[in-house]
């Protein structure tokens, strides 16, 4: 069996299945072949913080991007993925870090992200549920949180309204060049052939870009979450603790039917292999501890259940995005380290417009897969291994 | 130094395999989620309760006693961790939080006998307050000498629903009907395999009697249409169809529902054990060999919790994986004892294999439910919403469904809606019940409290 499309999409993440959407919207055929099913791993399990504050000053154009897409998501995608724009809060307990959220809201704020910091009296007559560790808090009323369960699903079905073809329980084996494009296999040998190919094949990319001589130092974690039982519907926000301690580093949402969901912290071991990644004991019990530490009146609360799922992570936390060193054609879109979600419908608008018409306003040089072939092997290695769980 | 073994649970399975292994030098931990010991079958009754083991047990008084005496004989040898549950089982350690007190215990084997619950089956109204599971109406009285309403209806099938309408009948509570799905012909089909333990058919036999002479009305071969109810008031009437087709409608303030026993098999999964789906029983469980070994090296299964075959069958099968690990470990055990315990355990077998026949799960009424039925109490997702997702998303696998509708995320995990779940996605799906896959387990067990704070001997020892 042989298909050919312009473009094939391999991976079927938020990543995937939005490039898939935009380029139907430019009416180029795309085959998106996915290992599994759409959004199972990273961009199922994750907190689904929609959240563009933080982020490196190099993605803000593309979370910029990304935002404009989740505001129309329902419209765009013809259903709901429970996008809520209830803003999103960063809280810090030490003074660097509180002075650090100053300077980047003045740096932000020329990308076009609007920050308010708040301290003392008026950070807590803002939130006064906040432990009275906390020093200061940087509000982003434009971001908030959509359900990670639903979104990339959503996007795969509206492009394949469109008329991409979604194939799912198939895994890529090989990707190789040939005359006039690209020749893709399956492990039960199935040919697809196109002129174009995407990688965003998160913590299973870098066995197919190392066909290509361009290995990437991608790790494999899994994000530490939780849920509690419903309560009371009053926090209509997304908030994090923002800090260098890992330990510190815990963040939450309400979802309006109640629950209460939770994450941050270290991460937990997870395998590509195997596709399975747990949430280890130790990491939720610390982890209440910093919910109780940052909001006390969580305290009688009840988490319900936990989970994981496999995410892949780079040793500079930037993702790769952009077209190979190696071959023309060949575009990659991967280790997005633990903060995918919300920029990935940017990313694939993106990715769309620059398969399709050959450029982008958007400067993808800093993501380039190059940035690793630069660094020696031996180098990468080290980093590798000093940042694994 | 001594190896470590846990027990979880002190029902029949664990309070014997306690004893074997107290018997064979160890000393083991015993931890249980119930203040007493005794399990769900022969739940001791709280401190300053007075009935005596004949109104608690009825035709079970002996067996109780002697587990009961057998337990507390065993007290200077074991700790026990009462009041304490496993919420998460990592390799070679488990997690337990007793109140907000939370601490890790490491493990040489570990033998899980974590019981069953009710298996049930929705019905449009079932979320009126007022309906109980079968095994909930039963610890009402046995714990707390409680009738779940003082006009009651038993519903659904499997020993139970005799055994609690006849406890409930000696107690002077108002039975007000015993509406069975199964009929008398599956009873005739299963005797010669029920005929493996006389005695115990013998006892069900006699209840019958007793709701015979009480002039419970009985109906056999129905089909449950609704629990009538508000939400003021709660319930307030069963309707069923009877086997002649005629509508039935029995009015009461309080229902109880099962269709016999599953397995509690969140902790073998939690344990990384293997899974099979299992034919005949139409479930998937833990993957265990004749003495109770699980795929996961150091980790036993016993009782229900690994197979629904009775208290009786749990006795004997705690004993026989006690002695696998003994045997494990290194140390001798007596294979005489073993051998005994093997041949016993077969009989129990085909006795359990008896009442799925006699019994059996209705597994065609999920594909009739009305889409506003709520399928997951915790989560309030209906059956039209499973449907949709199975037509309109394609999830046709457990946890897709799951992750697309919320059916089985909530409180409970699954276990209580997961296998009636699963048969509304089979229908819906046309595929068989095995291809719908099972809910991956994830902890807590139960929910477990955000306050946490270190126990005492976790303090001190850091």
């Amino acid at each position: 069996m042989i298909e050919r499309a312009d473009v094939i999409v391999i991976g079927g993440g938020i990543v995937g299945t939005s490039t898939a959407f935009f380029l139907r919207r430019r009416k180029r055929s795309v085959i998106l072949l996915e290992r599994g099913l759409t959004g199972q791993q990273a961009s199922g399990v994750n907190f689904g913080g929609v959240r563009r504050q933080g982020r490196a000053l190099e993605q803000l154009a593309m979370s910029n991007r990304a935002l404009d897409t989740w505001r129309r998501s329902r419209e765009l995608l013809g259903e709901d993925v429970e996008f809520l724009p209830s803003g999103h809060t960063r809280v810090c307990y030490h003074a660097h870090d509180a002075e650090y959220f100053h300077r980047y809201a003045a740096d932000a704020r020329a990308y076009g992200l609007d920050l308010d910091v708040l301290e003392g009296a008026a950070l807590f007559r803002r939130f006064p549920f906040l432990g009275r560790d906390v020093l200061a808090a940087s509000i982003s009323p434009l971001d908030g949180h959509a359900n990670p369960r639903l979104a990339a699903p959503a996007f795969g079905r509206a492009a394949a309204r469109l008329g991409a073809r979604i194939v799912e329980n198939t895994e890529v084996v090989r990707v190789e060049k040939e005359a006039g494009g690209f020749r893709v296999e399956s492990a039960t040998g199935d040919v697809y052939r196109a002129e174009q190919v995407l990688i965003c094949a998160g913590a299973w990319a870098n066995a197919l870009s190392t066909q290509f001589g361009e290995p990437a130092p991608l790790t494999a974690r899994g994000p530490q979450m939780a849920v509690t039982e419903p309560v009371p519907y009053v926090f209509q926000f997304s908030m994090g603790v923002y800090t260098s301690i890992k330990e510190e580093s815990v963040y939450f949402r309400q979802i309006p039917r109640g629950n209460i969901v939770l994450g941050g912290g270290p991460p937990g071991p997870a395998d590509a292999g195997t596709r399975r990644a747990s949430v280890l004991p130790a990491n939720t019990v610390a982890q209440m501890a910093q919910f109780c530490r940052m909001v006390p009146a969580m305290r009688p609360l009840h988490v319900i259940r936990v989970w994981s799922g496999v995410e892949s992570y780079l040793p500079d936390s930037e993702p790769v995005i952009g077209p190979s060193t190696k071959a023309d054609g060949l575009f990659y879109a991967f280790g997005f380290s633990g903060s995918g979600f919300q920029i990935g419908p940017g990313v694939g608008e993106t990715l769309a417009e620059l398969l399709d018409s050959g450029s982008t306003p958007v400067d993808l040089t800093s993501f380039s897969i190059g940035r690793f072939q630069r660094a020696s092997s031996t180098h990468a290695e080290s980093v590798t291994s000093e940042t694994s769980p | 130094m001594a190896a470590t073994v846990i027990v979880i649970g002190a029902g029949p399975a664990g309070v014997r395999a306690a004893q074997a292994l107290v018997e064979a030098g160890l000393r083991p931990v015993v931890i249980d989620e119930s203040r007493r010991d005794g399990g769900q079958i022969y739940r001791r009754q709280p401190e300053g309760f007075t009935r005596t083991y004949d109104t608690l047990y009825g035709t079970e008084a002996q067996r109780a006693r002697a587990l009961h005496e057998a337990f507390d004989a065993l007290r200077p040898h074991i700790d026990h961790m009462p009041d304490t549950l496993v919420w998460n089982v990592a390799p070679n350690a488990v997690h337990v939080v007793s109140g907000t007190h939370h601490r890790e215990l490491a493990f040489d084997a570990l033998i899980i006998c974590s019981g069953a619950a009710d298996r049930v089956m929705p019905v449009p109204g079932w979320h009126h307050a007022g309906t109980y599971s079968l095994g909930g109406a039963q610890v009402a009285l046995k714990s707390q000498g409680c009738a779940i309403g003082s006009r009651v209806v038993m519903m659904g099938t499997g020993p139970l629903l005799y055994l609690v309408a006849a406890q409930y009948v000696k107690a002077g509570a108002t039975v007000s009907a015993v509406l069975d799905t199964s009929t008398f012909a599956q009873r005739l089909r299963a005797l010669p395999q029920l005929l493996a333990i006389p005695s115990t058919l013998k006892k069900g036999i006699a209840l019958m009697g007793i709701l015979k002479d009480a002039r419970v009305p009985i109906h056999r071969g129905i089909t449950p249409v609704e629990v009538r109810g508000t939400p003021e008031r709660g319930v307030q009437a069963v309707r069923v169809t009877l086997a002649d087709g005629a509508m039935l409608e029995v009015e009461c303030d309080a229902v109880a529902l099962g269709y016999h026993l599953r397995s509690e098999t969140q902790l073998a999964d939690l344990a990384g054990c293997e899974f099979r789906f299992d034919h005949a029983l139409q479930q998937w469980l833990p993957v265990a060999d004749e003495d109770g070994r699980s795929n996961v090296r150091g980790v036993y299964l016993a009782g229900d919790g690994a197979r629904v075959r009775g208290a009786d069958a749990a006795e004997r099968a705690g004993r026989l994986a006690a002695l696998a690990a003994i045997k494990d470990i290194g140390m001798t055990c007596n294979e005489d004892d073993a051998n005994k315990l093997r041949t016993q355990l077969s009989r129990f077998t085909r006795f359990a294999a008896g009442l799925r026949t006699a019994f059996p799960w209705p597994a065609r009424f999920a594909a009739t439910l009305p889409d506003e039925t709520i399928v997951c109490r915790c989560e309030a997702v209906t059956a039209g919403e499973l449907r949709r997702v199975v037509n309109d998303m394609g999830a046709k696998e457990a946890n897709r469904a799951k992750a697309f509708s919320r059916v089985g995320m909530g409180r409970c995990q699954g276990r209580f809606c997961a296998h009636a779940g699963a048969e509304v996605i089979a229908a819906q799906a046309r595929v068989p019940l095995e291809a719908v896959g099972r809910l991956r387990g994830q902890a807590p067990v139960k929910p477990l409290p955000m306050a946490l704070a270190p126990h005492e001997d976790m303090e001190t020892s850091e």
